[in-house]
């Protein structure tokens, strides 16, 4: 019903947006990580468009005329209309994230998304465990939680940790 | 009757509107809110008898008359939807009488609740969005009702702002937007590929699409719906999230959230993609999320985070269910739902009296509850054995329904699914007898606070686990509805006719009458 040609340029607009929300997505600090949701959220409005297809006439239909006459060469307004509703939620939902890094700030002084604390304990467990292993004496002077800050990541340390978890 | 169907989603948007008005009056908020949920689930009743007689149909803003019933946004309440509907209503209602039972006491009232005005307008939201996800016959209405139930979410996960709510609210909530974009990038591709949303039509129109299009429509979906559901590569988010929040929150969220997840899963794979196509896929994430889901119950020692792994756990039922593809194991499946939702709500809402009641959530620091607290031991032995599936109770019920449907279709994959559901049982019989021996029977390491749990706490909790031995003295009713709802499901026609009929149709089926 409509041409389903996509515009080469949105296509790329929308590679590059996801490629570059997917990137800062993977990162620690939240602030990045919404500036990634917004970019991955952009791109996908944009494919909604695409797959509305071609641009055209503004979508208004008046009464007097034939709905079919008016149809013709008329943009599609339910993408539109979509777009619209996911640049609403997006909207909120980065408002709220961003609350969430401000109140994370406040409350460490920085906005990483810390790790699960049950992967906390089992780096500990790990941690008492490697002793045994390689024989009483070996890591003599380190008490557990020392230890476990050492199996952890970045967001505790200062400088990143040599080689990640050993 | 078909002006009942969107109540479920306006009444308690208008209840969260008053609510947020009543703000700092909390005696006139508990009022609002409570009577909203008990008349949405009475609306939700009496969509349950009047279904019985084929879908109910509202279109919103009535486009019919002018040309194309799929232009506009239509909700729909079949069996399923009527079902669901009844189920997450009821529990919502028990978990919010419970939730201000917790709030009455003073010292409690900052600490796990948070603000408990905000509370009440939130809570009211989510159960809009969860509403409406259920009665949607729009997949982009789908993802509006998705939207409206987890922005919900999100700020009753974070409620108070504590330090330990931020950390698990920012993993919760980076996942379930990443979910949902991949849900409006699925929406994008199939309105690019069938030119409607309207889940009936695109089901006509799917068979028409090219096939890679059409599987690649279906793996968005079922990533976007399968982080929802918390199925097995992507359930991570789910035992790290929810322990941290308040009590009735973590047993609504675990209670319907997920559901809403699986529901979407059975409606789309019923009415998009009759073919399959991604059912052995859905096979063995199925059999995955049951086994990796367990041994990490087998592995806590918190009672919170154990219950979130056995979610995750007995999703695979589910879903496993909802791979089979037949109209016994779609029945079994959804039976199997009915029995999880209100059987894994009950399991919270007792660990939230237990930790009322020992101050503490870890099975290496409790014990002894069975001669000091009784009532609450009772309150979680009854749930647990069901869960576990032990024979007269609805567990074994949905459990013997699955395996049975799966020695039907008698494929090897089947089979291996059918040893996977038994190894789970047993597993999750030890999990439980683990929880149980270690905090109600084993002596206490060292004595416990032995709070004051209030009888309004109590009662609720009781009553559902009252409403999950009810499903087994039903079991017979409620397994023939949802027998019906399944062959309806899986021959789509009913669904499809009340949705599209000839344009200038009434959008009423016949039969039902003017209400």
């Amino acid at each position: 019903m409509n041409d389903l040609t996509p515009n080469l340029t949105l296509v790329v607009v929308i590679v590059a947006l996801t490629a570059g929300g997917v990137y800062l997505l993977l990162e620690r600090s939240l602030t990045r990580i919404v500036l990634g949701l917004i970019l991955i959220g952009n791109a996908a409005n944009l494919l909604l468009l695409v797959a509305g297809g071609a641009a055209g006439r503004p979508p208004i239909v008046t009464q007097d005329v034939s709905a079919d006459a008016m149809a013709e060469g008329m943009a599609d307004p339910l993408a539109q209309a979509m777009v619209l509703t996911a640049i609403v939620i997006t909207l909120g939902l980065t408002a709220f994230l961003l609350a969430m890094s401000y109140r994370s700030w406040q409350l460490h002084r920085h906005d990483e998304v810390a790790d699960d604390v049950e992967d906390r304990r089992i780096a500990r467990l790990a941690a008492r465990d490697r002793p045994s292993v390689r024989g009483a004496d070996t890591d003599e002077g380190m008490d557990l939680d020392s230890e476990a800050g050492e199996t952890r990541d970045e967001t505790d340390e200062p400088a990143p940790a040599p080689g990640g978890a050993p | 009757m078909s002006w009942l169907v969107p109540l479920p989603v306006i009444l308690p948007l208008l209840g969260a509107g008053l609510t947020l008005a009543l703000f700092g009056r909390a005696r006139l908020q508990k009022f609002v809110a409570v009577t909203t949920l008990a008349a949405v689930l009475g609306v939700s009743v009496a969509l349950l008898l009047a279904v019985r007689d084929g879908p109910l149909v509202l279109e919103i803003g009535d486009w019919a008359g002018r040309g194309d019933p799929a232009v506009g946004i239509v909700v729909v309440a079949d069996r399923l939807s009527a079902l669901m509907l009844t189920v997450s209503s009821a529990v919502t209602l028990c978990v919010l009488l419970y939730s201000h039972a917790q709030g009455d006491d003073e010292e409690t009232t900052a600490k796990r609740i948070g603000p408990v005005s905000i509370f009440h307008p939130t809570y009211l939201i989510l159960t809009a969005g969860v509403a409406n996800a259920f009665v949607s016959g729009d997949l982009f209405n789908i993802y509006v009702g998705f939207e409206v139930l987890l922005a919900a979410s999100y700020v009753l996960l974070t409620l108070g702002g504590t330090a330990e709510r931020i950390r698990a609210g920012a993993v919760y909530v980076v996942v379930a937007v990443t979910s949902s974009l991949l849900f409006l990038i699925g929406i994008a591709v199939a309105y690019g590929a069938t030119g409607t949303l309207n889940l009936a039509q695109m089901g006509e129109r799917m068979a028409d699409v090219d096939p890679g299009v059409r599987l690649l429509i279906g793996m968005l979906l079922l990533v976007a719906f399968g982080i929802k559901a918390a199925i097995f590569p992507l359930a991570f988010w789910l035992p790290d999230s929810y322990p941290t929040a308040p009590a009735p929150v973590t047993a609504v969220f675990a209670g319907l959230l997920t559901k809403v997840g699986v529901y979407a899963i059975i409606r789309t794979r019923a009415l998009l993609f009759p073919a399959g196509g991604l059912d052995d896929v859905l096979m063995w994430m199925a059999l995955a999320t049951m086994i990796v889901g367990i041994l990490g119950a087998v592995a806590q020692d918190d009672i919170k985070r154990l219950l979130s792994f056995t979610l995750i756990s007995h999703i695979g039922f589910m879903v496993f269910g909802v791979a089979l593809a037949t109209s016994d194991a779609w029945s079994a499946a959804i039976y199997y739902v009915v029995h999880h939702i209100t059987v894994q709500t009950a399991l919270f809402l007792v660990a939230g009296l237990v930790e009322r009641y020992g101050g503490t959530t870890s099975l290496t620091r409790l014990g002894g509850m069975a001669k000091a607290a009784p009532v609450i031991a009772v309150l979680f032995f009854v749930p647990a054995i069901n869960l576990a599936g032990i024979p007269p109770l609805s567990g074994f019920v949905g459990k013997v329904g699955l395996l049975e449907a799966g020695a039907q279709v008698g494929t090897p994959v089947a089979y291996v699914l059918i040893g996977g559901s038994v190894v789970t049982s047993l597993l999750t019989l030890y999990a439980m007898v683990k929880a149980w021996n270690k905090a109600f029977w084993q002596p206490a390491p060292r004595p416990l606070p032995a709070r004051r749990v209030p009888l309004g706490m109590m009662w609720p909790a009781a009553a559902l686990v009252v409403a999950s031995l009810g499903l087994t003295v039903a079991a017979g009713p409620l397994y023939s509805y949802t027998t019906q709802t399944a062959i309806d499901l899986s021959e789509r026609d009913p669904y499809v006719d009340a949705v599209l009929p000839d344009p200038y149709r009434a959008a009423v089926p016949p039969g039902t009458g003017e209400p």
